[in-house]
């Protein structure tokens, strides 16, 4: 059991070793460099050269990133150029933002999607068709959009939801409950956008899955034997179609984690998403090499646990990993 | 073929994807002037739609900010968004099927790193690579179609790579190699061609996929640039003008929904005549050695 896993882990860091290397890379490879914003346009020649050896530019890239990485394992992410914070505590607040809008999402469109997807595979050609006009409009709505309609019905037209940031400007004054309330109600719009284009795609891949398995010989068997549809569906078509859907988990965090990007910088949320976004349009390169690198760790984490899980459901995959 | 042509699905995908393209090729007979033209602002600014200007202008979706007509802009957006689109997807369809290609006959020396570096690639975050090299980068279309093509081809060459292998093994694969062809002319003539269906589903869906993110870049402000119309900066000029002028974002994301829906319904078609049996969509299958 373990020594798979372990390998998978060790796939896993070399993941985010390879992420991490890349960053550096073309953050260097790139032209222009941030000692040219840091000085401003008023600086001598002087000035450049001594704020470029206080930074450590000048010296040769793979000692550049040595320094980097060693600099990074001992935690000292470096401070943003922009407002001169460290790295750490701008990321640091953001992830929790980031893991709960994200994750509170993914349970969300998970369960909804698994309903629609199994209600899709099981009924006439007429239910099945409303719903995959449905679900493929959800799958090919972009985030952001849908974001500013949702910003515009229940914003503007209903007054009932704020539209930006996690928090009231009372919220501070706030104790218990009230302050909770607060909270979900900022929660609301981004995890419903989310929520709504995560939609699309569980259920088109869950009605698949699904079909494939009603296609089976073993279910023409069990039914054949006299099951209910009921017992059929749960103890034959559901146990067998999960696993692919399992397998799906771990390959839509990559586009969970670009939704929240885009929905974050919509609604103000103050996650990894719209810090990155922040970073990379005020080109603040400390904060973007961080992002960078906890998205690609959140992503990698991701994908690890759903192939435990994977590994947890599926009998067949249990005995090879022994 | 035929089933393809009687299927609803490819039929809708087709004529919205043919429409949306004639009419871009066609953008100065089908519209009124250039995206950019902007006369007096004041008085022809924030026109609702299906409105006149009062100097002879009809303007079918209203105007933005600027004055500029939103139906001018849409068509001349839709340019930029096929463009780059088509053009990201044939570059990362040329890369997977190279790497695709190289995997699935090369010995395990060539095949195996391909498929750790095709994982890899497939592990990281696309968005926030794409957030990463538009950084660095001067914002352009060229760039988006170079940094949308080389972060989309890793699909494309787990499908040909998985496609080349089961070809190789089968009895006119060993037809040929047994009458003496060369290798390259044994993949060119025999592999490659029966290995291209699976690439053109993935096509039609990598489509939809580039013109959601080019859009998406965009909106970001860190692809198409203005003044240059692209639906995404149509839809972050619009964001500003919600409340007052909400026609200036609706008009762009709708347009985007109707073309990504079209790109994934013709997907779906013709992964059915590809493969009737076989209801999964086009994914790439699990990372690493999953056993199955």
């Amino acid at each position: 059991m373990f020594l798979p896993l372990a390998r998978r882990a060790l796939a896993g860091a070399a993941v985010v070793a390879g992420v991490i290397a890349l960053t550096f890379v073309l953050l260097r490879a790139a032209p222009g460099d941030p000692v040219e914003q840091l000085v401003g346009p008023a600086a001598t020649p002087e000035q450049v050269t001594l704020q470029r050896h206080a930074l450590g530019l000048d010296r040769p890239l793979p000692e550049q990133f040595a320094a980097w990485l060693g600099r990074f394992a001992r935690g000292d992410w470096g401070r943003s150029i922009v407002t001169g914070r460290p790295v750490r505590a701008v990321l640091g607040d953001a992830v929790p933002a980031t893991l709960e809008l994200a994750g509170l999402s993914l349970v969300l469109s998970y369960l909804l999607g698994l309903a629609i997807g199994a209600v899709q595979a099981s009924a006439g050609p007429r239910l099945d068709g409303a719903l995959s006009v449905t679900t493929v409009t959800l799958f090919a709505l972009p985030g952001y959009w849908l974001g500013l309609a949702l910003i515009i019905v229940f914003t503007y037209w209903g007054r009932a939801l704020p539209a930006f940031g996690a928090a009231g400007l009372d919220a501070d004054a706030l104790t218990g409950w009230s302050r909770a309330g607060d909270r979900l109600r900022h929660l609301a719009l981004p995890l419903a956008t989310l929520t709504l284009i995560g939609i699309g795609g569980t259920a088109r891949y869950v009605r698949g899955a699904m079909r494939d398995v009603l296609s089976q010989p073993f279910v023409r068997a069990a039914r054949a034997k006299g099951l209910s549809t009921f017992q059929v569906t749960r103890r034959h078509v559901a146990r067998n179609a999960i696993i692919p859907v399992v397998t799906l988990l771990g390959l839509s965090l990559p586009a969970l984690f670009s939704g929240t990007v885009f929905v974050e910088t919509v609604f103000a949320w103050p996650g990894v998403g719209r810090r990155l976004v922040e970073a990379v349009q005020a080109r603040d390169y400390p904060v973007v090499m961080g992002a960078t690198v906890v998205s690609a760790v959140l992503v990698v984490t991701g994908n690890f646990l759903a192939d435990i899980a994977t590994a947890w459901i599926d009998p067949r995959v249990r005995q090879a990993v022994r | 073929m035929r089933p393809l042509l009687r299927d609803r699905r490819a039929a809708f995908g087709v004529a919205v994807l043919a429409i949306v393209a004639a009419a871009s090729v066609a953008a100065p007979l089908v519209t009124g002037g250039r995206p950019t033209a902007q006369g007096d602002i004041v008085a022809t600014r924030f026109l609702p739609p299906l409105s006149g200007d009062g100097g002879g202008g009809f303007h079918v979706l209203g105007t933005d900010r600027f004055g500029r007509d939103v139906w001018t802009r849409l068509v001349y957006g839709a340019r930029v968004s096929l463009a780059v689109g088509t053009l990201a997807v044939l570059l990362s369809i040329t890369l997977g099927v190279v790497v695709g290609a190289a995997a699935g006959v090369g010995p395990g020396a060539v095949r195996l790193p391909l498929l750790a570096l095709t994982d890899f690639a497939l592990a990281l975050p696309r968005v926030v690579l794409l957030l990463v090299l538009a950084t660095l980068w001067r914002p352009s279309a060229a760039l988006v179609v170079i940094v949308l093509g080389l972060t989309g081809w890793m699909p494309v060459a787990r499908l040909v790579q998985a496609e080349v292998r089961s070809l190789a093994a089968r009895p006119f694969v060993e037809g040929a190699v047994a009458v003496g062809s060369s290798r390259g002319r044994v993949l060119w003539r025999h592999i490659l061609p029966n290995a291209l269906t699976p690439v053109i589903v993935a096509a039609a869906l990598g489509l939809g996929n580039a013109i959601t993110l080019e859009a998406g870049l965009s909106f970001l402000g860190l692809g198409v640039q203005p003044p240059a119309p692209s639906w995404g900066n149509m839809i972050a000029s619009g964001r500003d003008t919600l409340v007052n002028a909400p026609w200036v974002a609706a008009a762009p994301g709708m347009a985007l929904v109707v073309i990504v829906v079209a790109c994934t319904l013709l997907g779906d078609a013709l992964q059915d005549a590809w493969d009737p049996e076989r209801h999964s969509l086009t994914l790439p299958r699990a990372p690493s050695g999953r056993p199955r």
